[in-house]
C-alpha cells in the first residue's frame, strides 16, 4: 500500500478520534463550490498516475490525484476520451474532485454523466478503512453500487483514492452548426432532434443563436449535417470548451451564477432580471440573477428541477436539499460512512 | 442479508389485517394458490411464503409494508419472476409481495422522451408503447417479453446491446419507492443530476433490499433506422477474442458483440438452423446500428478488422430477415442447450476480456475434472461470460458437482479481476461467492447501507449480501488487517 494511503488513513483515524474535521483537496479548482470548507486540509494531488489502462478493454484506472488534463492526454494517445467531458478548470482539476463534484460537460445529455462512466471507486471512509467498491469490468451487479454514490457526494462519504472509468473512442468527426433562433424555438428544436437518430453531442442556446454539435462516425455526422443545414460555427472547439470550462463571457462578472437542472422541455426562464444560457439540450439552464434563493428554487421546482448556486450566493445555499425523508437517508448513510462527521463537513449540506 | 430469526408470526391476525387493505381476492393463502410463486427463474430453489399479496396500486403496497413493518414480518418483492439468481425466492415466514398488478403505463412523453410506468409493466411493453413515436427503451434482457421493469431496476438488468446503450442504471431517471415502513420517497427526476447523494443509482441493482419500487421513469431513445450483423468464424476462441479487442481498438463500439463456442454452436444449429458453421471453434456476431450511412461505413470496417484478425469465414446480413436469422441462434442458445442436456447451470461472471483465452482454457480443464460438459456463450463486448454447465438432476451428486464447477468459475472470474455476476444478480444463488469477491470491510459497508434504508432488515432478507458469519463459516472471509467493519452492527 502506498505511503499516501497509509498517511491519509492515519490522519483520518486521528481526526475521527479527536473529532476535528478534514478538508479533502485535489487541485483546489472547486474550493469555491459548496459550503465553506472547515478543518485541516488533506492534499490528494500528490497521489497521481495511471494504475491500469488497456485501450481495448475500454477501462482506465487512475489514482484520484491525477489531473483530468493528464487523463485526457493519456486517453487521446489511444484515440479515446471521457465522454462526459468534465471541466478541468484551468487544468488543475483532479479525478477525485471530478467524481466528488459530479460535474459533467456539454455532451452529458447525449453521452451520460460522471456516474454513468464509473466502474469502481476505492476510498478511505471516515474510520480510516480502505474500501474497494465496484471493479474494473463493464458489467458488475455484485453488491450495492456504493461507488456511484460517490459522484456528487462532495467527498462527504470518503476520501477517494482511485477510480476506474469506462472510456470510449473519441468521436472521429466533430462538427457544429449555428441556427438563428429565439430561446423558445431553440428548446423546441433541441427536444425534437433529440428524439431522432442523430449523433448529437451538444446543444446550447445563447444570444439568439442555437449551436448544435454532432460528433461520432464521420458518415453519420455528414448525413446529419446535410439534413440539418445551418452555418458552420467558427472556432467550434473553443466555443464548446468555453461552455465546459465556464469561461464563456456569460460566466464573467460578479452577478450571482445559478445552475438549474430542469425537465428539458421547460420553456425559456429568461425574464426581467434573469439572464439565461440554455445548455444540455434544454435540461441545464445557467442563470445570472439577483433574485433571492427561495425565488430561484421555486422557479426550478415549477419545472421539475433543482438549483445549484455557484457564485455570489451564501455558500450554505449551494446545493438544494432533497425532501425530508430522502434527507433522513442521507444522514444515515453519512453516519455509516463517516460516523464522526469529519470528512468535508458542511460541504454538501450544512448539517451533513 | 442478515435474517434475524423471526419470532413466530401470528397469521390469524396478519391475514385479516392484510385482507383489509387489499382488494377482494388479492391475498393468497392456500398452498395451491401460492404454488406459482414458490420460485423464480432459478427453479432449483423453491419455498412457499406465508401468503402472497397482490396490491393494485401504490397505496396498497405501502399499506402492506406498514402492516408487515409493525409486526416484524419479512417481505419479498416480486415482479414477473424471471430472475435467474433466486432474488424473488419467498421467505417461509414472510409475505411475498407481487407487483404484477401494478401494470399501467402512467405517462409517455414523446417530446421529453420519457415513460413513467408502474413496476409490473413488461420491459418490451414500454418499447411497444413508444414505437409509434420511433422511440424505444434500450435495455433488452433476453427475458424482455416477460420480465418487469421493477425487476429490471432491482437487478440492474443488461442485454445484448448494453455495451453501446448501457444497463438499467443508465436508462432509468427516476423512481417512486416504498421504504420498508411504507413511507413513499421519490428518487432521481426528469431534470438531470438530482441533488444530494445519487440514491437512484444506489437503488438500481439493490435486489429489493432497500425498498419496493412503485413507479419508474425511464429514458426513451430514438430507434436506430437500420441494423446489420456480421457473423465471423474462427478456428480458435483466442482468435475470436483477439477479433473483439481489434474491433474496440479500431474505435468501433458495436451495438452488439456476441461470441459462442463450438458446443454452443452445435446445440443451436441442431435446434434453429441459424446457418452457423459446425466446424468453427468460435463465432462472433457483431452488429452495427444507426443511420444507413453510418451502418454501411461501420460494417465495412468491422469486416476488414475481423478479416485481419484471422476470421476463416464471414457472412453479413443483407436484409432484416437474414439479420434476425443470424441472431435467432444466439437468442436460442439457452433453450438449445436445454435440449441436449437434462439440466444446465448458467453462470454469469464478467472478466477483463484480455483473460478470455486463459479463462476458457481453465473452464475446459474444470469440465474434464468434474466430468461435466460446458458450453460457452459470451457477451464479448463487455466481458460477460455465460458458461452453461450440463448436468442431470436425477443423477445423484450431479447437481453438487455442477455447483462446485460453477463456484470454481466464479472464483476464477474474481481472480482475474472480474466479478461473480455481470447481470443476473447475487440473490440466493451467489451469496457465498460474495465472500470471495468482497472483503469483510466492504461487506460491512453494504450491511450499513442496508441498515440505513431498512433498519429492521425486513426487505428480502438472506439475499444479495452474505452475513460475515456466513463467510467466516465458509472459510472465505477476507478479514483485512484483522478488523471487521461496523462493529456496531449485529452479526448473525
Amino acid at each position: 500500500m502506498s505511503d499516501f494511503i497509509e498517511q491519509a488513513q492515519a490522519r483520518i483515524r486521528a481526526a475521527q478520534a479527536s473529532g476535528a474535521p478534514l478538508v479533502i483537496r485535489g487541485g483546489g479548482s472547486k474550493d469555491g463550490i459548496g459550503g465553506e470548507p472547515v478543518g485541516v486540509v488533506v492534499e490528494t494531488g500528490g497521489h497521481h498516475g495511471v494504475v491500469d489502462y488497456d485501450p481495448s478493454e475500454l477501462v482506465l484506472t487512475v489514482k484520484a490525484g491525477t489531473r483530468i488534463t493528464e487523463v485526457e492526454a493519456t486517453l487521446a494517445a489511444s484515440g479515446q476520451c471521457l465522454p462526459f467531458e468534465p471541466p478541468s478548470f484551468g487544468g488543475v482539476a483532479t479525478v477525485g474532485g471530478c467524481v466528488a463534484s459530479g460535474l459533467s460537460g456539454p455532451r452529458r445529455p447525449y453521452a451520460g454523466a460522471v456516474r454513468d462512466y464509473l466502474l469502481g471507486v476505492t476510498l478511505i471512509d471516515g474510520r480510516g478503512d480502505l474500501l474497494r467498491f465496484g471493479g474494473q469490468v463493464m458489467k458488475n451487479v455484485a453488491g450495492f453500487d456504493t461507488f456511484r454514490l460517490q459522484a456528487g457526494a462532495m467527498g462527504t462519504l470518503g476520501l477517494i483514492t482511485e477510480v476506474s472509468f469506462k472510456v470510449l473512442p473519441k468521436p472521429e468527426a466533430d462538427e457544429t452548426r449555428v441556427f438563428a433562433a429565439n430561446a423558445a424555438e431553440a428548446i423546441t428544436t433541441m427536444n425534437r432532434l433529440a428524439g431522432q437518430p442523430l449523433p448529437l453531442a451538444g446543444a446550447v442556446h445563447r444570444d439568439g443563436r442555437l449551436m448544435l454539435r454532432l460528433a461520432g462516425n464521420p458518415a453519420a455526422v455528414t448525413a446529419a449535417l446535410a439534413k440539418l443545414g445551418g452555418e458552420p460555427l467558427a472556432d467550434a472547439p473553443v466555443f464548446w470548451m468555453s461552455i465546459r470550462e465556464q469561461t464563456h463571457p456569460f460566466f464573467a462578472g460578479a452577478a450571482p451564477l445559478w445552475r438549474l437542472a430542469v425537465k428539458p422541455t421547460t420553456p425559456p426562464l429568461a425574464a426581467d432580471g434573469i439572464d439565461e444560457l440554455i445548455d444540455w439540450g434544454g435540461g441545464q439552464r445557467w442563470l445570472r440573477t439577483v433574485l433571492p434563493v427561495d425565488a430561484v428554487r421555486a422557479l426550478a421546482a415549477a419545472h421539475g428541477g433543482h438549483t445549484t448556486a455557484l457564485r455570489g450566493i451564501a455558500r450554505q445555499h449551494t446545493f438544494q436539499p432533497p425532501a425530508p425523508a430522502v434527507m433522513a437517508l442521507h444522514r444515515r448513510l453519512k453516519a455509516s460512512f463517516d460516523p464522526a462527521g469529519i470528512l468535508n463537513r458542511g460541504r454538501l449540506y450544512p448539517d451533513l | 442479508m442478515n435474517a434475524p430469526t423471526p419470532p413466530p408470526i401470528d397469521t390469524a391476525a396478519l391475514f385479516p389485517a392484510l385482507s383489509a387493505v387489499l382488494p377482494k381476492g388479492a391475498l393468497l393463502t392456500t398452498v395451491e394458490q401460492m404454488r406459482p410463486y414458490e420460485c423464480d427463474g432459478l427453479s432449483m430453489y423453491r419455498r412457499l411464503p406465508l401468503c402472497v399479496a397482490l396490491p393494485h396500486d401504490e397505496a396498497q403496497v405501502a399499506a402492506v409494508l406498514r402492516i408487515c413493518h409493525a409486526r416484524g414480518v419479512p417481505v419479498v418483492a416480486r415482479g414477473h419472476g424471471t430472475g435467474l439468481a433466486g432474488g424473488a425466492l419467498p421467505e417461509e415466514g414472510g409475505v411475498l409481495l407481487s407487483l404484477a398488478r401494478l401494470n399501467r403505463i402512467v405517462e409517455l412523453d414523446p417530446i421529453a422522451r420519457i415513460a413513467r410506468v408502474q413496476p409490473g409493466v413488461r420491459n418490451l411493453a414500454i418499447s411497444e408503447a413508444a414505437a409509434p413515436h420511433a422511440l424505444y427503451y434500450a435495455p433488452d434482457p433476453s427475458s424482455q417479453i416477460a420480465c418487469s421493469i421493477g425487476g429490471n431496476v432491482a437487478e440492474n438488468s443488461g442485454g445484448v446491446h448494453c455495451l453501446k446503450y448501457g444497463l438499467t442504471v443508465h436508462n432509468v431517471v427516476a423512481a417512486r419507492v416504498a421504504l420498508a415502513d411504507g413511507e413513499i420517497i421519490e428518487l432521481g427526476g426528469e431534470a438531470p443530476d438530482a441533488p444530494g447523494y445519487d440514491l437512484m443509482a444506489l437503488l438500481v441493482g439493490s435486489e429489493g433490499l432497500l425498498g419496493v419500487v412503485t413507479e419508474v421513469t425511464v429514458k426513451l431513445l430514438p430507434r436506430p433506422q437500420l441494423a446489420r450483423v456480421v457473423m465471423a468464424c474462427f478456428d480458435s476462441v483466442e482468435k475470436a477474442g483477439q477479433g473483439v479487442a481489434a474491433i474496440i481498438a479500431a474505435g468501433i463500439i458495436p451495438a452488439g458483440l456476441e461470441m459462442m463456442d463450438k458446443l454452443a454452436i452445435a446445440a443451436v444449429e441442431d435446434f434453429v438452423r441459424a446457418g452457423y458453421p459446425l466446424d468453427a471453434e468460435a463465432i462472433l456476431l457483431a452488429e452495427s446500428d444507426g443511420t444507413p450511412e453510418e451502418v454501411a461505413n461501420e460494417i465495412e470496417r468491422i469486416e476488414a478488422v475481423l478479416a485481419a484478425s484471422g476470421a476463416t469465414a464471414m457472412r453479413t446480413s443483407k436484409d432484416e430477415a437474414e439479420r434476425l436469422k443470424l441472431w435467432a441462434g444466439r437468442k436460442a442458445a439457452f433453450p438449445a442447450v436445454g435440449r441436449i442436456t437434462p439440466d444446465y447451470y448458467c453462470m454469469d461472471g464478467t472478466i477483463p476480456r484480455r483473460h478470455l483465452g486463459d479463462v476458457l482454457r481453465k473452464i475446459a480443464g474444470f469440465s474434464d475434472e468434474f466430468g461435466l460438459r460446458c458450453a460457452n456463450v459470451f457477451h464479448a463486448g463487455d466481458g460477460n461470460l455465460h458458461p452453461l454447465i450440463f448436468y442431470d438432476a436425477n443423477k445423484p451428486g450431479d447437481l453438487e458437482k455442477a455447483e462446485a464447477f460453477g463456484n470454481k468459475i466464479l472464483d476464477l472470474s474474481v481472480a482475474v479481476g472480474g466479478t461473480i455476476t455481470g447481470e443476473h444478480g447475487v440473490g440466493v444463488e451467489k451469496i457465498d461467492a460474495m465472500c470471495t469477491q468482497f472483503h469483510s470491510l466492504e461487506l460491512g459497508s453494504f450491511h450499513a447501507v442496508k441498515a440505513a434504508f431498512d433498519p429492521k432488515g425486513l426487505l428480502n432478507p438472506g439475499k444479495a449480501v452474505p452475513t460475515l458469519h456466513r463467510c467466516a463459516e465458509m472459510g472465505r472471509m477476507h478479514v483485512h488487517a484483522g478488523k471487521t467493519a461496523h462493529p456496531e452492527l449485529p452479526r448473525f
